[in-house]
């Protein structure tokens, strides 16, 4: 395991490096100190949109390796108790009223709606500390979300609205400042915190919930940690980046036979392999080839779609 | 003498009563068999003495101290229970399994010295020391159910709940997870468990507990209750109870009783 989190750290650095020099413009390293113009590019560009990738990602790998351990599911994703889509209907919301504006107000909107959606997570399935009600009402909530965003695009006041609508739910990092950065770290670290305290519990719940209860794990504690802390992360990634899927999911697949499966160990390894390959995403959706940018979120369904299909393809194998 | 107890225990699930007025007192040092019937609450039994489900009248001492009052890990390191339900959600290796059973006594630091001697300990003591590195997802289901008996071992628990630990075995393995058993009650331990096999239940058990509907029919040494007319009582059959030349109790089913 350790060598596996050498090498990710490894990896992220580079990636961070590849990520302040990768863009449209070449800036040439001398030019990054402040006297030269370009460095505007480096300094309020560059760097916080590198920062706000690997916080994102490494909070979308972190939830997915968590959400995976706590529903012992391998195709469990952050955004199954509802709280990206939440969090989507509330970034629309400040869309289409036009408040989108003023740099606060979207984030701002969004992390209203995964709160939003936690509370009505926990009207449901209140203090019952059942799996299924809690994964079945984050899948309504998700539903119901869904339906409010199709309607207020197809409500939009103008089309401009709703093309900026539709835009910003292929998430994307372009344009990203150091306030992005400054909404999203405090809440991704406090998330991070709550998430990392799972580890144990995590493990004793891999022989099934009354093994787990018969050795000391609090269901109904454990459940509010990851609640609390996939609303924390997701929340503050959707509200800076738009909605990224598979990320959460495809990693810690990628990194469990690495570290031997047990769910704690994939952990810390998740949340740097998700910052890596998020990394390193937005790095080619830049030099790619396109008129205008590709968007991160598609680039990242575009690798996700076919990855699902590979993971089915071995599990179907497995069973046979 | 720690005791482990409950106290006129009532359980329902889902509007059916699982458990009526449940007394019964377990000691150190013996082996203690749950017969009944299918759905007669055996497990229900189990679940309440681990204080995974809240009796809603009476209660589950241990000490003199309901369970449920307890400390989580501090239980958790004194009652250990292998459940029926043999999950394995994720491909770990054997070792790895065998040392969730420390998890209640780990403090925030990793792994000690003690832990990883338990754990050979427990890997030892269910035979599949030499499958202590092999993936979970590559055990047959008997190697499984030694490995997961191996967990709760190496928690060195005060007492053991085991619901089903035979299930699965060969003939081999029951004696020997049997005679496993026999020492964790040998050296002090105590050791409950819930057994479908009237004839291992007889050559295991000092103490026998009949449930039938969520009631318990007859409690005493595996000699008193193990007898022809108890068995027809609980289980609605006729059967032969006996000894061999060496003095083991067989006990035979025969037919249904009419």
């Amino acid at each position: 395991m350790t060598r596996t989190v050498a090498l990710l750290l490894l990896g992220l650095l580079l990636a961070g490096v590849l990520s302040v020099l990768a863009g449209k413009v070449w800036v040439p390293p001398g030019a990054w100190a402040a006297a030269d113009p370009r460095s505007i590019i480096i300094v309020e560009l560059r760097l916080p949109r590198t920062v706000l990738a690997m916080l994102v990602g490494g909070a979308l790998g972190l939830a997915g390796a968590v959400m995976q351990g706590y529903l012992r599911n391998p195709l469990a994703d952050p955004g199954l108790f509802g709280v990206s889509a939440g969090a989507a209907f509330g970034a629309v919301v400040s869309l289409y009223f036009g408040y989108a504006a003023q740099a606060w107000l979207l984030p701002g909107f969004a992390l209203a709606g995964a709160g939003a959606t936690m509370a009505l997570l926990a009207l449901i399935a209140g203090r019952s500390g059942s799996l299924i009600v809690f994964t079945l009402a984050g899948m309504i909530i998700t539903s119901i979300a869904g339906s409010m965003t199709s309607l207020a695009i197809s409500l939009a006041p103008d089309p401009f609205v709703s093309s900026q609508i539709v835009t910003w739910l292929f998430g994307a990092l372009t344009d990203r400042s150091w306030d992005d950065v400054l909404i999203a770290a405090p809440l991704i670290a406090l998330g991070g915190v709550l998430l990392a305290a799972t580890g144990r519990s995590l493990d004793a719940l891999t022989l099934g919930e009354p093994a787990a209860q018969s050795m000391g794990v609090d269901p109904v504690r454990l459940q509010w940690l990851v609640v609390a802390g996939t609303a924390l992360v997701v929340g503050a990634s959707v509200a800076t980046a738009g909605v990224i899927g598979f990320v959460g999911l495809m990693v810690p697949h990628l990194v469990r036979p690495l570290v031997g499966h047990r769910p704690s160990a994939t952990l810390l390894p998740s949340t740097l392999g998700g910052a890596l390959l998020l990394t390193l995403a937005d790095c080619l959706v830049r030099v790619a080839p396109t008129v205008s940018e590709l968007r991160l979120g598609i680039a990242m369904s575009m690798l996700g779609g076919p990855f699902f299909l590979w993971l089915l393809l071995r599990m179907r194998q497995r069973l046979a | 003498m720690s005791v482990l107890a409950a106290k006129g225990i009532g359980l329902s699930l889902g509007g059916r009563r699982v458990l009526d007025d449940v007394s019964l007192a377990f000691g150190r040092g013996r082996v203690t068999a749950l017969l009944g019937p299918n759905g007669a609450g055996k497990s229900s039994v189990l679940a309440c003495l681990a204080a995974l489900r809240r009796p809603d009248a009476g209660t589950a001492t241990l000490d003199g101290v309901d369970v449920q009052t307890l400390d989580r890990r501090e239980r958790g390191r004194r009652i250990g229970l292998l459940p029926q339900a043999g999950d394995v959600h994720w491909d770990i290796d054997v070792r790895t399994l065998v040392g969730l059973g420390r998890l209640p006594h780990r403090g925030r630091g990793g792994e000690t010295a003690a832990d990883r001697a338990a754990v050979e300990r427990a890997l030892a003591a269910t035979d599949t020391t030499a499958l202590a590195d092999r993936g979970v997802a590559r055990l047959s289901g008997g190697e499984r159910g030694r490995v997961l008996l191996g967990r709760v071992l190496a928690g060195e628990p005060e007492w053991l709940l085991a619901d089903e630990p035979l299930a699965s075995l060969d003939p081999a393995h029951q004696l020997d997870v049997l005679d496993r058993l026999r020492e964790v009650a040998a050296s002090g331990g105590g050791v409950v468990l819930v057994l479908h096999d009237l004839h291992l239940a007889a050559r295991v058990a000092d103490d026998v507990v009949m449930i039938r509907r969520g009631r318990v029919i007859a409690t005493g040494t595996a000699d008193e209750v193990l007898v022809a007319p108890l068995i027809r009582e609980t289980y609605g059959i006729d059967a032969e109870v006996g000894r061999t030349a060496d003095g083991t109790r067989f006990i035979l089913p025969l037919t249904r009783a009419g």
